[in-house]
């Protein structure tokens, strides 16, 4: 058993709702209990989708456990059939579902159904969401495209000299982090290169289109946590090749663009040379000079996460103190990606583990998901939200994606925007004492509404300053003028201030900090 | 999966109602829901969920926002080992409220919630319960009940919770009546209550749930106690086996709901009619002042109610008979003849009731009657709205105070803003 406060994912079959409501024509019957249908919620209201999911649950309930439940499956797929006439339908059972051990692939089958019908078989009590979204688009994709495979060892045919180029869009779902978004950009950067996109799956996607999957050239993965399965599969059956680069951040585009061109057999010069986008220019302009080393914290998807900590630290000059996933299957890209900037990779699905860790590391600034966008406004760090889950307001009515260059000034705009800007920042720290620039004074372009966290304390009734107790085992006390002097820094920079401060008395055996060893410490760690 | 009518009569001393029954897919709630304003409601408790990532899930979805710092909810989520053996998930269960109990030592209440998963495999957490209880004891109470949607439909997991208090409730001390007001309310709504009972003589009145778990109220044959929720079979059941007698009463919704309600308390306590009469007009006229506003705007629309919390035959009574809407379909997930039998008595005789749903041959009803307002849950709301059908979330009926005099309007309005909304919006 596992204690668990809050979940970045749910379970598998939940994934595998994402892809049914992706789709178009597709319609999953899911053996769930009563109460499991909480989940159409998460599309309709998170989402705000106009539609219900795809979905019929057969909601058997104890005392069916007694009677035949296997009966009320084959009934409501056999309903479903006919209510919905999908081109294809996915069977499965929900956590419980699974423990009755009814095998609604077998019953499916009995039911003799004129449409494919896949069986999802998602172990409920191991594994989660994204697994479950990954393993239900790869056993969609195996049956649906399967058919039309080449024999194994034929060779690809060679693209006809006038055929532009063509490939697969993988990996976007319903209730993704800007998936929708994201496909229109991507798609717009393909067309501009001349290739043509074939099949975008699942999001969009009949079962008729993934059955002509293998008519592209190659595929471009934009999820991996999603198509990565599917991708190896067809590279397997059909030869394409997939892109192995994802397009976020103007780095990353730019090796995208260049990686798929040559998948393509194309030549993106021109492509690149008229591409643009903001974000050097706005990173680079003077007024983002305040942005120099801030510290960042990232913890996402290992895909979003791994993006995130690359743009940070290169395209707009932070510092990543913190990088993380949630994604146990994704560590190893993570634990390469931490060692890049010197930090201990943290990969947990222990939120409070999570938690823990931004209040020790105090960053200037939050890159998460909608559950460290609660930790960071509990602890008063700015945050910005880079990956699922996510919440309605994660669905903006703009447009507005992360991939590509239009996605590089989106995530400029969008990490910037909750920093206090840089004039601000040294009239505060100048002028600390004007009434108005009470502590936990937040940037002004902000409004009330974002309160800090220890707004309205004085330094006599704030945290005690106290025991923070090193591996050499002495406990390092302030002064109080020290402590006074500590409470003039504004309150945003004023943990990174003290933390150095100790570290600087205990690697020089002081047990008393005063207003000296303060400056000493500011002197000592100055940039 | 077919819907049939039965021609099944609701008992023979109120007026026998045809109800449908179906059965087929249905869009509801489990009762672990009720945790969300549970865990708030009784300040000192702890609720551990016994059960998958999917309840754990569950909880935070319906949460809708998780705005609380660590809230006083948490799953025990059960792995691969824990369903190999039953004796190594009873050594987990222990190591998990250990963990949990050292996190957090200002709980004195923890409630195990048991599951889908925990109940097919046959978890006993009773058992586990009593276990426990000797190794925390007296620190911490540990209580167990089911919220497993195989067992309970939304609302019904607060009934199994208050159920699962009643045993540990005291022995009333004294001899004298005492009023027990059971059902999980806003605390503004309790404290209104209080100050009419006051006024009109019975006091104090207790309730159940009480704000702390240290506080529960004495139970015993002196209790007569009032439902101030439709849905609390188990734990009347509970309390009349402790001797306690039930109050029979409309609920407290609307300002006719709010009167009967009181007056079944007022004629259990001897409280003469004048008394009562003079205590509640001012309350009345004021409620029937802020409520006419809203009868201008609701009479003669037609209502669907899709099934969700137990509240929909109160809340139909109100909507039919103060703001004078037409009913077109009640639903409600479970129909207690007994406890709703004042209620059922005050609905128009034609009325159209669904005990459980199939959800596909009942959303073809609602399009084909295309009522004016449509009372469902979170989702079904936005695929009607985007069919131009207008729609009230019902889980805001369970999220906010509407029972009482003062509430009445408020409750009213929840019914009228998104037809106003509707007609605001041009674009």
């Amino acid at each position: 058993m596992q204690l668990t406060v809050w979940t970045y994912e749910g379970p598998p079959h939940v994934g595998a709702m994402r892809v049914a409501t992706g789709m178009e024509g597709l319609h999953y019957v899911l053996h769930a209990p009563q109460g499991d249908t909480y989940a159409d919620l998460l599309f309709t209201m998170i989402e705000r989708r106009d539609r219900r999911p795809p979905v019929t649950y057969t909601t058997f309930s104890a005392r069916d456990l007694g009677g035949d439940t296997a009966e009320l499956f084959k009934t409501a797929a056999q309903n479903a059939y006919h209510r919905f006439q999908p081109q294809a339908m996915i069977v499965g059972a929900s956590c419980t579902g699974s423990l009755i051990q009814d095998d609604p692939g077998g019953l499916a089958r009995a039911l003799n159904l004129p449409i494919p019908v896949v069986t999802v078989d998602l172990p409920a009590y191991q594994r989660k969401e994204n697994w479950g979204a990954a393993e239900t688009f790869y056993q969609l994709v195996r049956a649906l495209a399967g058919p039309s495979a080449p024999a194994s060892g034929a060779k690809r045919p060679a693209r006809a000299a006038d055929a532009r180029p063509r490939c697969n869009l993988l990996g976007p779902t319903a209730l993704g982090f800007r998936h929708r978004d994201d496909i229109t950009e991507i798609t717009s950067l393909l067309m501009k290169l001349g290739i043509d996109v074939n099949v975008t799956a699942p999001m969009g996607a009949t079962p008729a289109d993934l059955a002509r999957l293998g008519e592209a050239d190659f595929n471009v993965v934009l999820y991996p946590e999603i198509a990565g399965q599917a991708a190896s599969w067809l590279q397997r059956t059909f030869g394409q090749a997939f892109t192995k680069t994802i397009p976020i951040g103007v780095s990353a585009t730019r090796e995208f663009i260049e990686e798929v061109a040559t998948l393509a057999g194309i030549d993106a010069a021109a492509t690149l040379a008229a591409s643009s986008t903001r974000l050097p220019w706005y990173s680079r302009s003077v007024d983002s000079t305040y942005l120099t080393g801030k510290r960042v914290f990232i913890f996402g998807d290992a895909t979003h996460a791994v993006a995130a900590a690359r743009i940070a630290s290169d395209e707009l000059g932070f510092k990543v103190v913190g990088l993380g996933t949630y994604s146990r299957e994704f560590g190893r890209e993570i634990r390469e990606a931490a060692k890049k900037y010197g930090v201990e990779p943290l990969i947990t699905d222990d939120y409070l583990e999570v938690e823990a860790q931004v209040a020790e590391l105090q960053p200037e600034l939050v890159l998460g998901t909608q559950m460290e966008r609660h930790i960071a406004k509990r602890l008063g760090v700015p945050c910005a939200v880079i990956s699922a889950p996510v919440h309605v307001q994660d669905f903006p009515a703009r447009y507005a994606p992360q991939m590509g260059f239009e996605g590089a000034n989106v995530i400029f705009d969008t990490w910037v925007h909750p920093l206090m800007m840089g004039l601000e920042e040294h009239l505060l720290a100048m002028f600390k004492d004007d009434f108005e620039f009470k502590d936990g004074a937040v940037p002004s372009h902000l409004g009330a509404g974002h309160a800090a966290p220890d707004a309205g304390k004085s330094a006599s009734q704030a945290e005690p300053v106290q025991a923070l107790v090193e591996a050499s085992g002495i406990a390092v006390t302030w002064a109080a003028d020290a402590e006074k002097e500590l409470y003039k820094i504004p309150f945003f920079v004023r943990g990174k201030a003290r933390r150095n401060t100790e570290r600087f008395a205990n690697e020089n055996g002081l047990v008393t900090i005063t207003i000296e060893t303060l400056y000493d410490a500011k002197a000592h760690y100055a940039r | 999966m077919n819907a049939h009518v039965q021609g099944c009569t609701a008992g023979a001393e109120i007026a026998p109602k045809p109800v449908r029954r179906e059965s087929g897919q249905r869009e509801v709630f489990c009762g672990l829901t009720g945790i969300v304003w549970l865990h708030r409601k009784i300040q000192d408790a702890f609720f551990l969920v016994v059960g998958s990532r999917t309840c754990a899930h569950l909880i935070q979805s319906a949460a809708g926002v998780m705005i609380f710092a660590e809230p006083r909810f948490a799953t025990a989520i059960m792995e691969e080992k824990d369903l190999a053996g039953l004796t190594d998930a009873n050594d987990e269960l222990d190591r998990i409220v250990t963990q949990l109990i050292a996190r957090r030592p200002d709980i004195r209440l923890l409630f195990l919630v048991g599951s889908c998963p925990s109940e097919v495999i046959k978890l006993d957490l009773s058992r586990a319960a009593l276990r426990l209880s000797q190794k925390f004891s007296p620190d911490v109470r540990i209580l167990n009940y089911s919220g497993s949607g195989i067992e309970t439909t939304f609302t019904q997991g607060e009934d199994a919770c208050l159920a699962s208090l009643v045993p540990a409730a005291p022995p009333p001390g004294t001899g004298e009546d005492q009023l027990l007001v059971v059902g999980a309310l806003a605390d503004v709504v309790e404290d209104q209550f209080v100050r009419l009972f006051e006024a009109l003589g019975i006091g104090p009145v207790q309730f159940l749930p009480p704000r702390r778990s240290t506080a529960l109220p004495a139970v015993g044959p002196n209790t007569k106690f009032l439902l101030a929720q439709p849905f609390l079979a188990d734990t009347a059941r509970a309390l009349e086996d402790r001797g306690a007698t039930r109050l029979a009463a409309p609920f407290p919704l609307g300002v006719e709901g709010t009167t009967a309600w009181l007056r079944a308390a007022a004629d259990a306590f001897g409280v003469e009619r004048a008394r009562f009469e003079r205590v509640t007009e001012p309350y009345r006229v004021r409620a029937e002042r802020a409520l006419t506003r809203y009868r201008s705007e609701l009479a003669g629309r037609r209502v669907f109610l899709f099934p969700d919390s137990q509240l929909e035959i109160p809340l139909a009574r109100f909507l039919s008979r103060e703001l004078l809407m037409q009913l077109v379909e009640v639903g409600t997930p479970y129909l207690h003849r007994e406890h709703l039998s004042e209620e059922l008595k005050l609905l128009p005789s034609d009325v159209s009731l669904t005990e459980v749903q199939d959800v596909d041959l009942q959303l073809d009803r609602c399009r084909a009657a295309q009522p004016d307002l449509v009372v469902c849950g979170l989702g079904l709301a936005n695929p009607l709205e985007a069919e131009g059908i207008t729609t009230k979330w019902s889980i805001e009926l369970v999220f906010t105070p509407i029972q009482g005099y003062e509430q009445a309007a408020d409750l009213a309005e929840l019914f009228a803003r998104p037809l106003v909304r509707r007609a605001k919006l041009v674009a």
